[in-house]
């Protein structure tokens, strides 16, 4: 297996692709013990970190001024 | 004095005349499904909710009723002096004795016309295949990005913030500032769904604005709007008005949604369906661990029991078991070679038994010895006049002595 990056530098969409993909190898193809808990490690940190980032998440906004994207400030 | 008081016609009663006018104008279907143009006046609202007025022109007046249920949804606030036009059917109220107008939708003078001009833009734009279903383009289940082309000052801008804060905080949002209604408006949404494209590359784009008469919302029946949105490289939902408004805009765009709360509801999944969905991936991959773990411990097992059988131990017991084993087949081929040869024994000894002399002298017969040396006389000759013979019989013997002639 390549070296993979740390769980929590992955974005949502990364560390979710990377779950699907982890679920469909270990759920159709047979592996040794040892490959299975490192998938199965792995896996379980994406979903921690998925559900961690759905939960302390701060919608992010920006507006666009002119040919810029600046920092969206909310009229008072 | 009534000359011919049986011709004289039977009278209808109030409420057989009045109902009789109400079933001529009931059932008239022109009455039934028709617009009105006036001015509003003696307006009243009672505590009932129902609302009354009457519609006039120069000319002549006509009773209009709200009910309440109607009146609530009524985007127009009414006001004396308005000129409205009035949707309805006239019926006929018989205890009052009135005729008037029930209705159930009133729009400015005027809206009329705008609505023609709606209908004819939108059966050429239709016609031209700009709201042909294979145009429309999915909206991805997941976006990244979501533009936002709206008011920097409405409602709606916050609605949709704030819906996606709840539902999908992780999207990032960029908003594109433009007027929505008003003269600058057509032109503003036009260039804002441009902007976004090019400079933020949104993966969705939310076209919204909060609800408002018909002029409000007009920018959104604006031609040059609505081939905007068919040509924005990314889809688009709008979210114009309420529920009960469609607009051009509306057709135009690849998902219509009634409002902009729910343009930004129909562009995100929901976060508590995305951590049923984690959750339910988690235990898929739990079950699967569970597995093969008690795949490897099975076979791992199976291993040790293989590895029992061929250990040293079990060596040496099996040996062991393996000599027992010939050691009690040994003995027990040694007991019956042993009876064997008992059986064998007891069968010559018989035999032996029926040969001996003993036996023989038993029968009357004696073996007859020189007492000298022993040997047995068998024949005459041996014996000489004098000789002294021992004779034999069965329980004993005794001593004689030879004194004649030999005969044979």
């Amino acid at each position: 297996m390549p070296e993979l990056p740390p769980v929590d530098q992955l974005t949502y969409e990364q560390a979710f692709a990377e779950l699907e993909k982890i679920l469909a190898e270990i759920e159709t193809e047979q592996r040794s013990l040892e490959e299975t808990m490192a998938l199965y490690e792995r896996g379980q940190a994406l979903v921690q970190h998925c559900a961690n980032l759905l939960d302390k998440a701060e919608l992010k906004v920006r507006q666009l001024s002119g040919e810029e994207l600046v920092d969206y400030n909310p009229p008072d | 004095m009534d000359a011919f008081p049986f011709l004289q016609p039977v009278p209808l009663t109030v409420t057989e005349l009045t109902r009789y006018l109400r079933q001529l104008i009931e059932g008239d279907a022109a009455m039934q499904d028709v617009w009105v143009a006036g001015e509003v006046s003696n307006l009243s609202r009672p505590g009932s909710g129902h609302v009354y007025f009457t519609l006039k022109d120069s000319n002549a007046a006509l009773r209009c009723v709200i009910w309440r249920s109607t009146a609530q949804r009524l985007r127009l606030s009414l006001q004396d002096g308005q000129a409205i036009e009035a949707h309805g059917y006239v019926g006929v109220y018989e205890a009052g004795g009135q005729y008037q107008l029930y209705t159930d939708a009133v729009r400015l003078a005027g809206e009329g016309l705008l609505f023609q001009e709606f209908l004819r833009l939108k059966a050429r734009l239709e016609a031209e295949g700009l709201f042909d279903p294979a145009r429309k383009r999915p909206i991805p289940a997941r976006p990244r990005r979501i533009g936002i082309v709206t008011s920097p000052t409405g409602a709606a801008l916050q609605d949709m913030l704030n819906t996606l804060r709840r539902r999908y905080p992780i999207v990032e949002v960029v908003v594109a500032p433009t007027p929505v209604q008003g003269e600058e408006a057509p032109g503003g949404i036009v260039a804002a769904l441009a902007d976004i494209n090019r400079l933020a590359h949104p993966d969705v784009i939310l076209l919204a604005r909060g609800g408002g008469s018909i002029e409000d919302l007009w920018a959104f029946n604006d031609e040059a709007v609505a081939r905007a949105i068919a040509a924005s490289p990314a889809p688009v939902i709008t979210g114009v008005g309420h529920e009960t408004d469609f607009t051009i805009a509306d057709f135009a765009s690849d998902l219509r949604a009634p409002t902009p709360t729910a343009a930004a509801e129909l562009a995100t999944p929901n976060r508590a369906d995305l951590l049923a969905d984690l959750d339910q991936r988690s235990r898929r991959m739990e079950r699967v661990a569970r597995d093969v773990i008690s795949r490897e411990r099975w076979s791992l097992e199976e291993r040790r029991g293989r590895l029992e059988r061929a250990s040293p131990i079990s060596r040496v017991r099996s040996e062991r078991q393996r000599l027992d084993e010939i050691s009690f087949r040994l003995g027990a081929a040694m007991m019956h070679s042993l009876q064997l040869q008992r059986a064998r024994i007891e069968g010559v000894r018989t035999r032996l038994a029926a040969l001996s002399p003993l036996a023989i002298l038993e029968r009357g017969y004696a073996l007859v010895s020189h007492k000298a040396d022993g040997r047995l006389v068998t024949r005459v000759g041996q014996v000489s006049p004098g000789d002294a013979l021992d004779v034999r019989v069965s329980d004993g013997s005794f001593a004689v002595h030879a004194d004649g002639e030999a005969s044979s």
